[in-house]
């Protein structure tokens, strides 16, 4: 008899005091330097429950950490084949897409979380909110965002894994997500969630900083901010290295 | 690193990665691939980029970044050329003067042209086009020439007479002057239009535009050919040069790492190549010259009829 009622006021205290996430990331700084191939990030953390007490059927709470890099304001071109040959036909403009998505789940996300819920909180590959700046219909809009997803997951920048975060003792998880060499330097950031019942109960955020440093930071922004003093140093670069190399063939 | 390389390539633990493409590469991969492009540039005398352009992008690198940093790299190839034919007058520097010109203005027309084909989108498939016509056409013409030379060699058939002589359009153009070296009296405007006409090569392709050169001065001016690879050098040097500033200031998208890694490759690469080629007869030369361009356009024309790996493309606003 007290069980029943037990049960039937779950939800009630469930309600009443939510778990709290303390998440951590394992580099708060990413630099990119001359031998950078990609990081690996090791985001882990701890669930606190009301009371430091884990509900007894903690399996089906789920944790699912989504890492997003900065947004890019892009164009979307697609190819179609014109008189035997592959050009560039209808392009979509947006203003703002993210340049990395990762998202590691402690189970397959459509099993944790409706569209609905997935959509709001943009958890998964099938939920991405890009905003338009093209007026198409629906289902235009819809292929092209398919094709992004298509073409950066191939490029290793949108990433997707079921079972990738690992829930210890039902209070402590861990997730590695791997930042490709390639991405766009800026402000990551890395989103917890804490799922039961297809609710989300909490959530949690922390930055992260990618960006170049030594002479990597030192050239890109010489490219940038100098740009007549960098391509007189990269021709006198290149004249120099022709001369001397011309120099010492002759002697040999 | 890109898809697909790591795979190919035996890596030893060399990735560099490159502050503008965005990139890490095998830095080893890299300067070998200079120094084959550089072993043939001094083997055929011609300055690689049409090679190198298109095996860097094969490899992953932005098709923008790879022309520009390839056309950087031609630079610092041409260089030991020019002193060379320098020493020993093998340069008309009032028609060398005059192509470099119209090369910068073709250039900067080439800038334009450039930033017009991105915007609509069509720049990769207007470089591959340009390549595959302009590969394909100069390949033949030389595949031509070459088998008739050897022909002529073994004694098969008799040797034309060859007559130097300018095209008639040439000679039709007003305000003529002299070019002593060259033993000409043109228009100047001629070798303006062919440097213009080249510089926009540059731009787009990332080459030097050699192969391009050489022949026009041959067969369009009438040009001595004791001059013609020195001078067309001499326009090569500082038509990527000014190449390389545009694009630095325009497209942003020269890499120094990555020209440097080619270049240390290339140079090297082109001594070797340079004294392989006192050893084989010119004319196999050209004619393997001939096979590889040929080869290259036919690659990069199927890769225009094949249904790509992305049909979805994505670039930054």
């Amino acid at each position: 008899m007290r069980r029943a009622l037990l049960l039937l006021a779950a939800p009630l205290l469930a309600a009443q005091a939510k778990p709290v996430l303390v998440p951590d990331v394992s580099q708060r700084e990413v630099e990119i330097a001359y031998s950078f191939t990609g990081a690996e990030l090791l985001l882990f953390g701890a669930i606190l429950y009301p009371g430091g007490r884990v509900p007894a059927d903690d399996r089906r709470t789920d944790v699912v950490v989504v890492v997003k890099g900065p947004t890019e304001s892009i164009t979307i071109r697609e190819k179609e084949k014109v008189a035997g040959v592959w050009i560039n036909a209808q392009a979509l403009r947006y203003r703002s897409a993210p340049s990395f998505y990762a998202a590691a789940a402690s189970r397959p996300i459509r099993d944790i979380v409706d569209a609905r819920t997935r959509a709001i909180y943009e958890i998964g590959l099938d939920s991405l909110q890009l905003s338009p700046a093209s007026n198409a219909p629906a289902e235009v809009q819809d292929r092209f965002t398919r094709g992004l997803v298509e073409q950066r997951r191939r490029a290793g920048l949108f990433t997707e894994t079921p079972g990738a975060v690992e829930i210890t003792g039902g209070v402590l998880y861990r997730a590695r997500i791997r930042v490709p060499a390639q991405v766009t330097v800026g402000r990551f950031t890395a989103e917890t969630f804490l799922i039961r019942d297809g609710r989300v109960l909490a959530a949690a955020v922390r930055d992260i900083d990618v960006r170049k440093s030594g002479f990597e930071r030192f050239v890109a922004e010489a490219a940038d901010r100098h740009a007549i003093l960098y391509g007189l140093a990269a021709v006198a670069l290149s004249v120099l290295l022709g001369w001397a190399a011309g120099r010492i063939a002759r002697r040999g | 690193m890109p898809r697909g390389a790591k795979r190919l390539i035996p890596v030893v633990a060399m990735d560099l990665y490159l502050p503008i493409a965005n990139l890490s590469v095998n830095a080893l991969v890299m300067i070998a691939l200079g120094a084959g492009v550089g072993l043939l540039s001094g083997m055929f005398g011609v300055g690689g980029g049409f090679l190198t352009t298109p095996l860097l992008i094969v490899y992953g690198i932005p098709p923008t970044v790879a022309a520009a940093s390839a056309a950087t790299q031609v630079t610092g190839a041409s260089v030991s050329g020019v002193f060379a034919h320098m020493r020993r007058g093998g340069v008309d520097v009032r028609m060398g003067g005059v192509l470099v010109a119209g090369g910068i203005l073709g250039s900067l027309f080439g800038a334009w042209l450039f930033r017009l084909l991105q915007q609509s989108g069509q720049i990769d498939t207007a470089i591959a086009v340009t390549y595959v016509l302009l590969l394909g056409s100069i390949g033949l013409s030389m595949l031509r020439e070459a088998v008739a030379a050897i022909l002529v060699a073994r004694g098969r058939r008799p040797a034309k007479p060859r007559r130097r002589r300018h095209h008639p359009l040439v000679a039709a153009l007003p305000f003529r002057m002299r070019f002593y070296a060259s033993g000409l009296y043109i228009s100047p405007l001629a070798p303006l239009l062919l440097g213009f006409a080249t510089g926009i090569l540059t731009i787009l392709l990332g080459i030097g535009g050699g192969f391009v050169l050489v022949p026009a001065m041959i067969y369009l001016l009438g040009m001595a050919t004791g001059v013609v690879v020195g001078t067309s050098l001499f326009q090569i040097l500082f038509v990527t040069a000014a190449a390389t500033m545009v694009h630095a200031t325009t497209t942003k998208a020269v890499d120094i790492v990555l020209a440097a890694l080619l270049l240390v490759g290339s140079v090297a690469g082109a001594q070797l190549g340079a004294r392989l080629a006192s050893r084989a007869k010119p004319e196999y030369l050209r004619l393997a010259l001939a096979l590889m361009v040929l080869a290259v356009a036919f690659r990069i024309g199927l890769g225009l009829g094949w249904r790509p790996d992305e049909i979805y493309t994505v670039e930054l606003n």
